[in-house]
């Protein structure tokens, strides 16, 4: 078990800088997962790990030796691949025991490592089939036991459920999840859902053309990102966009709205969904911390089950998106309704990204 | 529209029996005629008989050149894919300055008229023989050498075929997993492709087994191949033992194939 230091890793292709300086310390048992829309350099980033991509720049650290030009197989990471890439001329125990005997492990204890393996991810019954034979999640399944068999330093996740089905992809995060806690393995993991990243990360890194935009906890990333790039890609916000001006953030449809974070010039508001609290009409919108108070109409609702999105048009500008809780007929109110908004003072504020 | 389709549908059946046929037809009349119980072939036949295939397999000729054929056969599809294989991975993987020229090269065999290939290596074989006094000309491995040439454009072409398809991530999970690239070729990638390998093989075996063109440059007096041997035979005799031979040439290239599909099936690699 090691940690994992990433310094200056840059990959270019020509011009194109697939990442540019990733700085990371993944600490011994953590699990840090890479989020990111496609191309922004996280299988790049994940495959330098590997060895299978030679960085341009910078140098890869594992358990404090560097490896930056070890070849892959001289390596001690275990990646599972997106497409799983289990051997299909060998049974699913052969498959496991691929790592142990490229590792010398002597032949009279592979049977047992191959055994141990396979029940950590509950496929002991299913030793002899082949690949083919089984399930997608199996599949997933046997990868996994495949990658942790022989013991590597640090496992290595390619976006490894996108290939489920939603009900399998829930059980297997959890799995995974807690696989990792109980081996202390190391695990780099690479998903553009947002929601795997969430649940499943130690800490998160938000990736953006080759470039690490925030690294740190789920909770610092949802109620403190550091971009308005941040605030869209992990969860959702509303955007009011507008301009400082003496101290005071005046959206461009002319709200006037208090701020703990001060800037100057160009800014941009992101409001969470369910931090804006509804009021049925501009008489209750009582706001004793000084929050900020507006009146609107509604202008569409999203009905999603367990909560009700509630698009509240401001003015012809400005429109925020309300979360609330659906508790049964009484919560609905109807797109036309005179409604008022409010919103706490301590909103991410950001300078606006130039466009 | 549903009949027109059942109708479309019956006509391309009816064409593909019809082009079927035409081409088994010299087949099934050879086969016909290896039983005649005559000796010169005519309509109809008085009688039939085994008599012609046990004057075949009685023939010393034959069984020398069968054995000639199997031998040149053999040792030219091993050397072949020796020489097929690396090639093929180069062609497949790597970019190179005179890929597109060399991958042509390999493959011209196949398309160069047999007369024209069997002539120019006689040429050559005799200038080397003279050159270098060696007794390249008329020897075993001359002939061999020339039948390579034949293999080869079919192992190029299947090997190249299958490694084509072949998904390279199985080499990366094998090297992510310790295993070197010697390694993982050996362990992940040549059984991925044996099929392409197999069926290369065969169709070089076949195609030499089958060759008279060439071979008619190159061998010497006393070490003929069988279909030189059934020319040889043919040329003061006519009679159904040269049926009789030509069916057992075709039973074992069929026998060849059927085992070759029980191991891969031929149908998706060609
Ligand atoms: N061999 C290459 N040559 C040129 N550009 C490349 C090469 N490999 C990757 N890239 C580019 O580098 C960028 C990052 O690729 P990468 O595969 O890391 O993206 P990703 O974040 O994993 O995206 P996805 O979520 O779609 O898998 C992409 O824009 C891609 O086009
Ligand atoms: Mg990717």
């Amino acid at each position: 078990m090691a940690g994992v230091e990433l310094q200056g890793l840059s990959k270019h292709y020509g011009d194109f800088q697939a990442t540019e300086d990733v700085n990371l310390d993944i600490a011994d048992g953590e699990f840090l997962v890479l989020l990111g829309p496609s191309g922004c350099g996280k299988t790049t980033t994940l495959r330098m790990i590997a060895g299978f991509i030679e960085p341009t720049k910078g140098t890869i650290t594992v358990g404090g030796a560097d490896v930056t030009r070890l070849p892959p197989w001289k390596r001690s990471t275990g990646l599972v691949f997106q497409n799983y890439a289990l051997f299909p001329h060998l049974t699913v125990a052969q498959n496991v025991a691929f790592g142990l005997e490229m590792h010398k492990v002597p032949k009279a204890e592979i049977g047992g490592k191959v055994a141990t393996a396979l029940d950590l991810v509950q496929l002991g019954h299913l030793a002899d089939r082949y690949p083919r034979q089984m399930s997608g999640g199996q599949q997933q399944r046997v990868a996994l036991a495949r990658a942790l068999a022989f013991q590597p330093d640090v496992l290595l996740l390619d976006e490894p459920l996108s290939n489920l089905d939603a009900k399998l992809r829930h059980e297997v995060r959890h799995q995974i999840r807690n696989l990792q806690q109980r081996l202390g393995i190391t695990t780099v993991m690479v998903t553009h859902d947002q929601e795997e990243a969430l649940t499943m990360a130690d800490r998160m890194v938000v990736m953006k053309d080759g470039r690490i935009q925030q690294l740190g906890t789920q909770r610092e990333l949802y109620d403190d990102p550091a971009s308005e790039f941040v605030a869209s890609f992990v969860g959702r916000s509303s955007f009011i966009k507008g301009r400082f001006s003496g101290g005071r953030f005046v959206s461009h449809g002319g709200l006037a709205v208090e701020t703990e974070r001060r800037l100057a010039g160009e800014a941009v508001l992101a409001l969470r969904p369910e931090r804006i609290h509804l009021g049925a009409d501009a008489a209750d919108a009582a706001s004793p911390d000084g929050s900020n108070t507006y009146r609107g109409k509604v202008a569409s609702i999203s009905y999603l089950g367990s909560s009700i999105d509630v698009e509240v048009k401001l003015n012809e500008t400005d429109r925020v998106i309300a979360q609330v809780v659906n508790k049964g007929r009484e919560s609905g109110a109807s797109v036309g309704d005179e409604v008022s908004v409010t919103f706490p003072r301590d909103v991410p504020v950001f300078a606006a990204s130039p466009a | 529209m549903f009949s027109n389709r059942r109708i479309g549908r019956w006509t391309l059946n009816a064409l593909a029996t019809l082009a079927f046929l035409f081409a088994l037809l010299p087949l099934i009349f050879v086969t016909w005629l290896s039983f005649y119980e005559q000796e010169i072939p005519s309509f109809p036949p008085t009688g039939y008989s085994l008599h012609w295939y046990a004057l075949a397999i009685a023939n010393e000729r034959f069984i020398d050149a069968f054995v000639i054929s199997a031998q040149v056969g053999l040792v030219a599809t091993a050397i072949g894919l020796i020489v097929a294989i690396p090639a093929s991975i180069a062609l497949t993987r790597y970019r190179f300055t005179g890929r597109g020229a060399i991958n042509n090269l390999l493959l011209m065999p196949l398309v160069i008229p047999g007369i024209v290939l069997g002539f120019s290596l006689y040429i050559f074989q005799v200038e080397t023989t003279i050159a270098t006094e060696l007794p390249i000309m008329g020897s075993f491995w001359g002939l061999v050498f020339g039948h390579v040439l034949l293999v080869i454009p079919w192992s190029v072409r299947l090997i190249t075929a299958s490694l084509v398809g072949f998904d390279r991530t199985l080499e990366e999970a094998a090297m992510n997993l310790g295993a070197d690239p010697f390694t993982a070729f050996r362990r992940v990638t040549v059984p991925g492709i044996l099929p392409g390998i197999v069926a290369g093989a065969m169709f070089g075996f076949v195609s030499s087994f089958g060759n008279l063109e060439v071979s008619l440059f190159l061998v010497a007096p006393g070490q003929t191949t069988l279909p030189i041997a059934i020319l040889q035979y043919l040329e003061w005799k006519i009679d159904p033992t040269i049926a009789a031979i030509s069916v057992l040439q075709i039973l074992i290239i069929i026998a060849a194939m059927l085992i070759t599909d029980r191991f891969v099936r031929i149908s998706r690699v060609v």
